[in-house]
């Protein structure tokens, strides 16, 4: 510890989108501000670099999003991805504030794009950013800069000084030494535990060894632990998270987007003994697209193989990694590592229970399977034109959810009450809206309106 | 042939994009790049000619140097782009200078030039019989035609600007061809489709849609934002064009009406050289000083040669213009006559084989895209109505 501390009204841990949103608008209010993150600059932002879209509630059509997309749906939309495990009160206060959050990014010089191609439904849902999460990342810093927002690269957080309901200090490692800073309060905003394969491990055992990370190698929980040690409610379990399938040639920190699959829904997923395990057409895609991290994680050795035919080869969008190909199932199963009988039996078993339908990728069609165990709901077409193509999955980590509780205010509550000066934005507290499941763009969501609700009570409380 | 590891190494960048796709929105490039999921040679060539340079790609990527990915569309795009002038340009034997341009290859060929200018001059003009007359100067009254004989400025420009016309309709037409692809050479577009691309394609060209396109202009570094690379680039094409339109009229007077050079500081020729002329003093410079302000990430290298060499021929010819211009009743009309007509004619030799080709080429891509885009609308509405094959 150094004799000389470092003043800041708000204290930000964590430079990513929760982070800078708190920031921005603590420096609004007249707060100094000082940004602590833990990556170089190259690497800045956590998993927000990764990130395309917010989902926002809207009455009206707008340049951004088509139709209308109430509170009711949307409200509706996070209760049946989460099966109710979610604070109720919390979620309606991120639906009601996602309205205004477009406007108020734009003012901080976001800009927004149309729905991408080949990502069906969301126009209507999701706002996406021009150019992704890094150019978003981008606008924000050059925002704080102006704002005369300090921000520390390289720099950890290792300690946090709290006593009862108070964070008295925050201890940082910067250019090798170690410095202290006294802030008049302290927004958390360093992200989950997800690069942290050891933290994994905890509640997966040695599955974790198999997933893959597919955002930032800097998550690995420090912060949340620190916060936890020094007597923060923790809110979800440690299982919990939102992972999806990801191609299993991916590298393990860091592959984002490019390494998701988006073709289940048109085909049928196995796991290493050649079966299928669940259904692949259950829901629309942004609504089901986050089950399946899961659900790879849980079968034997945390692979799992989807399987299409050459009929649906253009309706999904094309992964980094090429496809696996073969002109007959058993040939494809051979380069596949799977018993060629089983995975032939499977596909026949499947083919047999696919029920004449009209196929429809863009609504809930009647193309369904009888019969199966388990069937597939939606999109069920026999599969039987060569060739066809295989990919193989492992479950890949967004972000985890276990988290901090919080109130209405974004403050932390403290196993001793709520925290005097402490608030969490971001990862860090999505789990108490997310206690499982995932509905595509909420995570930006939650940072957003936590980000900006941390912030102005962060700078409310160190102005006081 | 592109060299093979240029075309992998491309091939492998746009893979990446195609499964992003978060850069959608700023150019056509990502649009057009979606409609395939495997690239040609033609296709790369095809994006890299469309692609403006404006850079917002590069700040934009999570997946840029230092990430492991390495990915750097702008530089992927300059390298493919460079490569493929060097490919299509014609007389195949003269496309080195695409690949390296030396600082003492311009010089020797400028200094040729004007030799070239001087001995024309010195056989056909009337006033001027030996080198030392040229150097001392006329009587001031401003006879351009003692100095070379327009007869012989006609066949020496207009023969050099023929030859350079066809070099760039030759390679302008295999670049068409490698960037259509199979479709262009089977079944070349009707009438009704072509003309409206066209017109939409030079439009965008003329307003430099895509260099702002996206609500805001090309991107020098991270976050720096501004209009002058566009606003100079304006003032350069359009100087360039108003001098090229002030020689016409110029031929124009003296042909149909016999009116002979020098012409009033108040009459056509003059004023719409000026103005051209001003334009491509200032542009250049710009375009020059702009370039501290670029971040050093965004430059390459052979591209950069390619444009500096352009870019100061240009200022060059405009500033002996002027002073021609404004001395033109002194001592130093004729050398400064040979100068300037020196300096012409190095731009003109060099013109196919330099950036220039960047207009046509970049257009043409432009024609491609719109091209596509309609018959992309008429394929969706024809699945709309129900009457797709």
């Amino acid at each position: 510890m150094t004799a000389s501390s470092l003043r800041f009204d708000v204290a930000v841990l964590g430079g990513g989108n929760a982070g800078l949103c708190a920031a921005i608008t603590a420096a609004e209010a007249g707060a100094s501000v000082v940004v602590i993150e833990s990556a170089p600059r190259a690497f800045r932002g956590g998993n927000s670099r990764h990130t395309r879209n917010l989902r926002c509630m809207h009455e009206a059509p707008s340049d951004l999003l088509s139709g209308a997309y109430s509170q009711t749906e949307y409200v509706q939309d996070v209760l049946s991805v989460t099966g109710g495990r979610t604070d109720r009160a919390l979620a309606d206060i991120v639906v009601r504030e996602s309205a205004g959050c477009p406007a108020w990014m734009m003012q901080h010089g976001v800009r927004f794009q149309p729905a991408l191609r080949g990502t069906l439904h969301l126009d209507r849902t999701n706002a996406f950013f021009l150019g992704g999460g890094k150019a978003l990342l981008n606008s924000y810093y050059s925002a704080a800069a102006r704002l005369g927002v300090t921000v520390m690269y390289d720099t950890e957080v290792v300690g946090l000084d709290i006593a009862g309901r108070e964070c008295r200090a925050v201890t940082i490692n910067t250019e090798g030494r170690e410095r202290s800073v006294a802030p008049g309060s302290v927004v958390l905003a360093a992200g989950g535990f997800e690069a942290n394969l050891s933290w994994l491990a905890e509640s997966w055992g040695e599955a974790a060894r198999n997933f893959v990370v597919r955002g930032t190698p800097y998550n690995k929980g420090r912060v949340l632990k620190l916060v936890l040690d020094g007597g923060a409610q923790a809110v979800g379990d440690a299982t919990q998270m939102h992972a999806v399938a990801v191609d299993a040639r991916a590298p393990v920190y860091d592959g984002g987007i490019v390494t998701r699959l988006d073709c289940i829904p048109l085909g049928i997923v196995v796991n290493r003994d050649a079966v299928r395990f669940y259904d692949e057409g259950e829901d629309a895609w942004p609504k089901r697209y986050a089950v399946w991290g899961r659900l790879i994680a849980q079968q034997p050795g945390q692979i799992g193989f989807v399987i299409v035919d050459a009929k649906v080869q253009d309706r999904f969008m094309p992964s980094v990694f090429p496809p696996i190909a073969a002109p007959s199932i058993a040939e494809l199963a051979v380069l596949l590592g799977l018993s060629a009988d089983v995975l032939e039996r499977t596909v026949a078993t499947f083919n047999e229970g696919v029920r004449p339908g009209r196929f429809d990728h863009a609504v809930l069609d009647d193309c369904r399977t009888e019969g199966l165990s388990p069937n597939k709901s939606h999109w069920a077409q026999r599969i039987e034109t060569p060739p066809f193509w295989a990919y193989p999955l492992r479950p890949g980590v967004t972000f985890t959810y276990l988290g901090v509780r919080v109130d209405a205010s974004g403050r932390v509550l403290m196993n001793a009450g709520p925290a005097t000066n402490v608030f969490a934005a971001g990862e860090m507290m999505a789990g108490n809206i997310l206690g499982a499941g995932y509905v595509a763009g909420l995570g930006m969501t939650i940072g957003t309106v936590f980000g900006r609700i941390a912030g102005e009570e962060a700078a409310r409380i160190a102005a006081s | 042939m592109l060299p093979a590891d240029l075309t992998s190494r491309g091939q492998h960048v746009l893979a990446v994009c195609n499964a992003c796709r978060y850069c959608e929105g700023y150019c056509p490039v990502f649009p057009a790049m979606e409609q395939h999921r495997v690239f040609t040679q033609g296709d790369l060539v095809y994006l890299a000619n469309l692609c403006h340079d404006c850079g917002e790609c590069l700040y934009a990527c999570q997946y840029a140097p230092p990430h492991e990915f390495g990915i750097d569309v702008p530089r992927t795009m300059a390298e493919l782009r460079v490569a493929s002038y060097q490919e299509h340009s014609w007389p195949g034997a003269l496309s080195g200078s695409f690949k390296s341009v030396s600082a003492m290859g311009a010089t020797v060929l400028t200094v040729a030039c004007l030799a070239m200018v001087l001995v024309v001059a010195l056989a056909t003009g009337t006033g001027f019989p030996s080198f030392l007359s040229v150097l001392s100067g006329g009587d001031g009254d401003a006879d351009f035609y003692g100095v070379m004989s327009h007869g012989a400025m006609v066949w020496l420009f207009g023969g050099v600007g023929i030859g350079l016309v066809c070099a760039l309709a030759i390679s302008t037409r295999r670049m068409w061809l490698e960037m259509s692809g199979t479709a262009a050479r089977s079944a070349p577009p009707v009438i009704p489709t072509i003309l409206p691309a066209i017109l939409r394609a030079s439009t965008d060209a003329a307003t430099l849609r895509h260099l702002h396109g996206s609500g805001e202009d090309c991107v020098g570094a991270e976050e720096l934002r501004l209009p002058w690379r566009r606003w100079c680039h304006h003032a350069t094409v359009y100087g360039f064009l108003l001098c090229f339109a002030s020689t016409s009229v110029a031929a124009v007077y003296h042909v149909v009406f016999g009116w002979r050079a020098p012409y009033a500081y108040s009459s056509l020729p003059v004023v719409l050289g000026s103005i051209g002329g001003i334009g491509l003093l200032v542009g250049p410079a710009g375009l020059l000083a702009l370039r501290g302000l670029r971040d050093s990430a965004r430059s390459y290298a052979p591209q950069q040669s390619l444009d500096s060499v352009f870019i100061a021929s240009l200022f060059l010819v405009s500033l002996t213009g002027c002073l021609l211009l404004l001395l033109r009743t002194t001592a130093a009309m004729p050398s400064l006559l040979i100068v300037h007509l020196g300096l012409v004619l190095a731009l003109f030799v060099t013109l196919p084989y330099g950036k220039f080709v960047h207009g046509l080429y970049r257009t043409a891509a432009l024609v491609r895209f719109a091209l596509d885009n309609t018959s992309r609308a008429a394929l969706e509405r024809q699945r709309m109505e129900g009457t797709a094959p």
